[in-house]
């Protein structure tokens, strides 16, 4: 073991101060309780909780149909509802060995990373507000608003639109969805920069970050962090061009790397997925092209007896999903790898040392979702 | 003289005429003391409640919001809506808080500032004590306040508002240095430490210009040094509620947390009154020498007008910082003070006196 890794033991006292954060803390963003153990104000070490949410959503899959599953999955990580739509979609077709049409995949890619955008400026509002920084939250959101009636207009449903399903789309989407994407795409341009003069460009901010939360490459790939949070750290796992799915192997767009592994480069990483996200939507919008919204399907999908495992980019990672099928309609098990359940367990081994501000700081850089931890 | 014409003196002195020739004179002067304490809390109460719809309507603003806007027109009955609830809301009793020290502590700190508000100038004639030693007064009441937050913290049998208290105390004692050292250098320049004689030093012109750079200086550290001392953003580490849900009142309900709550927006009006005191002239207004004219004109704006409207522009300032910045952490905080304002501060105290002994001010 690597000695970050043996950093992460943690040895308990009947002595030590302990606060626990959560599950009603502002700050861990969802019913997460940290046990944290405090000397001063310095955090000695973090002890995560988990399962405050849990729905069972795998174990309920295991009396889904293939269908019915893609609705739970949207209630993992319900900020990257569209991607982990596409995981569920992604397997299953690939396991039928469907072609989907040239249309369905550019839809889904101008989803991803409309999806990509709205989850990183809720991201930006809640880690500005976790910061102390109360306005940036209502910047978010005020640009967020945007992607959602987008998503309103096409899906009638604004957070968990559940719009994937094996083979294609559910609907073809409103005949004005090009032209407010566009639109979306000019205006928020326009309103990046406002982004970084409000947090980017801020000395405070530069005081709460750079250099808080330290996370070597070794680390990040022993953990398994992934997403923004991994790549922050030097570690090249986008999905996206590790394993391209759909139609991102034609498309031109730029991994976005930091070799700092703080705060700030994690922060920076999202900044920079922001900029990307529009270059992708810029290529791809305008370029739909006309055609079925989904391939030909049974309307009972059954996949053929073995084990499929298909991998999504999140806006937090890597999504891995993993069926084991009998054959039948329902699955016989599934398995779902998320993300911010790996990007969680490095908490401790980040904040010990630091001080409570500091934790805040790093648990906001890491962008927990927690529905997605429980699942 | 113009000025005399707005001057409260007047109307005081008929008042205290008339009880004087009314009843026997210790009476009398209990009397004005009611007089004066009602007038007192009911400004206080006034105050806080127009200080809570402003600072809702300015973080509004600075967030794309419309703000409060149901409860009368523009919303400007909602803080007395939000006090209503607060006052018949229950105060849940704390298991295994020391009850005592639990009950006391909003008081202190709404004592505090109350005390502070007795001395400042709001107009001409306008003052309910005048200290020969008034900016001292000053300091040390506010300074009260502190305490009990302290003991807030300690009686709620609450980590996290243990950590906020005391937070809270390392912070305020710190940056009470550098508020007391840069009005010294205010002090200095006028001469005197009583509050009206620094009001009428600058009928010339405010300290802000005439005292130009050690005086600017001496404003800019008191503007940060007093946003810390008030524990609001970006120094509001003793109630940071991403990290510590509400610091020290974090145990407290209904009108108890309404007097933690009220006495902050207080002491920011205090702060901001102070900086308008010693370097914005106070209600004195805008003058430039040798201008007869244009000092004319600008003596037909009451000087009541000129305090409060001094006073607002720099409570302003302090929302808009609070709206702006991410917080500090705990020691960065302290490294600001101890490191930067202090040493800058007694500088700026050697530069002013220098200053004054060569008479290189105007």
């Amino acid at each position: 073991m690597s000695e970050e890794v043996t950093k992460n033991i943690i040895v308990r006292d009947d002595e030590d101060y302990i606060i626990n954060m959560g599950p009603q803390h502002p700050s861990t963003h969802g019913v997460l309780r940290l046990e944290v153990c405090l000397n001063g104000e310095t955090v000695k070490y973090v002890i995560p909780h988990i399962g405050y949410i849990h729905r069972a959503i795998e174990k309920m899959s295991e009396s889904d149909t293939y269908k019915q599953i893609i609705h739970l999955t949207d209630r993992m990580d319900y900020l990257s509802a569209h991607m982990n739509n596409e995981a569920v979609c992604l397997a299953v077709e690939n396991a039928l060995e469907i072609e989907v049409p040239k249309r369905v995949q550019y839809i889904r890619v101008v989803l991803d990373e409309l999806t990509r955008l709205a989850s990183h400026h809720l991201w930006w509002s809640a880690f500005g507000m976790d910061l102390g920084a109360l306005t940036a939250f209502f910047y978010g959101m005020r640009d967020r608003e945007k992607i959602l009636a987008i998503f309103e207009e096409s899906f009638g449903s604004r957070l968990l639109h559940s719009f994937n399903t094996p083979g294609g789309l559910m609907h073809d989407v409103h005949p004005d969805f090009q032209k407010h994407t566009m639109e979306f795409v000019r205006y928020f341009r326009k309103k990046l920069p406002e982004y970084k003069q409000l947090l980017t460009d801020n000395v405070i901010f530069h005081n709460r970050t750079q250099g808080i939360g330290k996370m070597s490459r070794e680390t990040a790939i022993a953990f398994g962090v992934t997403g923004p949070s991994g790549r922050g750290s030097g570690f090249a796992c986008d999905v996206r061009k590790v394993a391209p799915y759909g139609l991102y192997k034609e498309i031109d767009f730029n991994e976005i790397l930091y070799d700092e592994g703080d705060s700030f480069a994690r922060y920076l990483v999202r900044m920079d997925e922001m900029e990307e996200s529009l270059n992708i939507l810029e290529q791809v919008t305008d370029n739909i092209p006309e055609g079925d919204y989904t391939a030909k399907m049974k309307s009972i999908v059954k996949l053929p007896e073995g084990e499929y495992f298909q991998r999504v980019e999140t806006a937090r990672g890597e999504l891995g999903i993993y069926i084991v099928s009998d054959g039948k309609k329902f699955p016989y098990r599934i398995k779902f790898r998320s993300p911010n359940f790996s990007n969680l367990f490095v908490l401790n081994t980040l904040a010990k040392g630091g001080l409570i501000a500091d934790l805040v700081a790093i648990s906001g850089s890491l962008d927990l979702v927690i529905p997605d931890i429980d699942r | 003289m113009l000025l005399d014409i707005y001057s409260f003196s007047t109307l005081t002195a008929s008042i205290n005429k008339d009880l004087h020739a009314a009843m026997t004179p210790w009476l009398a002067v209990a009397t004005e003391l009611v007089l004066i304490g009602l007038l007192f809390l009911t400004f206080y109460a006034l105050l806080g409640l127009f200080l809570v719809y402003l600072e809702r309507k300015v973080c509004a603003v600075m967030q794309n919001r419309i703000g409060p806007n149901r409860v009368g027109k523009w919303g400007v009955f909602q803080t007395i809506a939000d006090l209503i609830k607060l006052v018949t809301k229950e105060l849940i009793p704390i298991k295994n808080a020391d009850s005592f020290l639990f009950n006391l502590a909003p008081f202190i700190v709404i004592i505090a500032s109350f005390m502070a508000m007795a001395a400042l100038p709001f107009a001409k004639g306008l003052q309910a004590i005048d200290f020969n030693i008034g900016i001292f007064y000053i300091i040390a009441v506010s300074s009260l306040g502190v305490v009990g937050i302290l003991i807030a913290g300690w009686s709620s049998n609450s980590k996290y508002s243990l950590i906020g208290a005391m937070r809270s105390g390392a912070q305020v004692v710190s940056y009470e240095l550098s508020v007391g050292l840069s009005l010294l250098a205010i002090v200095v320049l006028s001469g005197s430490m009583q509050l009206s004689t620094i009001v009428e030093s600058q009928a010339n012109g405010w300290w802000i210009f005439k005292g130009h750079i050690p005086a600017l200086i001496a404003f800019v550290i008191y503007l940060i040094a007093s946003t810390a001392e008030i524990n609001r953003g970006p120094f509001d580490l003793a109630e940071a509620e991403s990290e510590l849900t509400a610091g020290f009142h974090t145990e407290y309900s209904g009108i108890k947390f309404a007097f933690f709550f009220l006495a902050e927006y207080i002491n920011m009006f205090i702060v901001a009154a102070i900086a308008a005191t010693l370097f914005f002239g106070g209600w004195m207004p805008f003058h430039i020498d040798h201008w007869e004219a244009f000092n004319r004109v600008m003596d037909y704006i009451p000087s009541i007008v000129w305090f409060f409207g001094k006073t607002f522009i720099i409570i302003y300032l302090i929302m808009w910082f609070k709206w702006t910045f991410p917080r500090l952490r705990i020691d960065q905080l302290l490294n600001l003070e101890w490191k930067y304002l202090l040493p800058l501060s007694l500088m700026n105290i050697v530069i002013v006196s220098f200053v004054v002994l060569m008479g290189w001010y105007f």
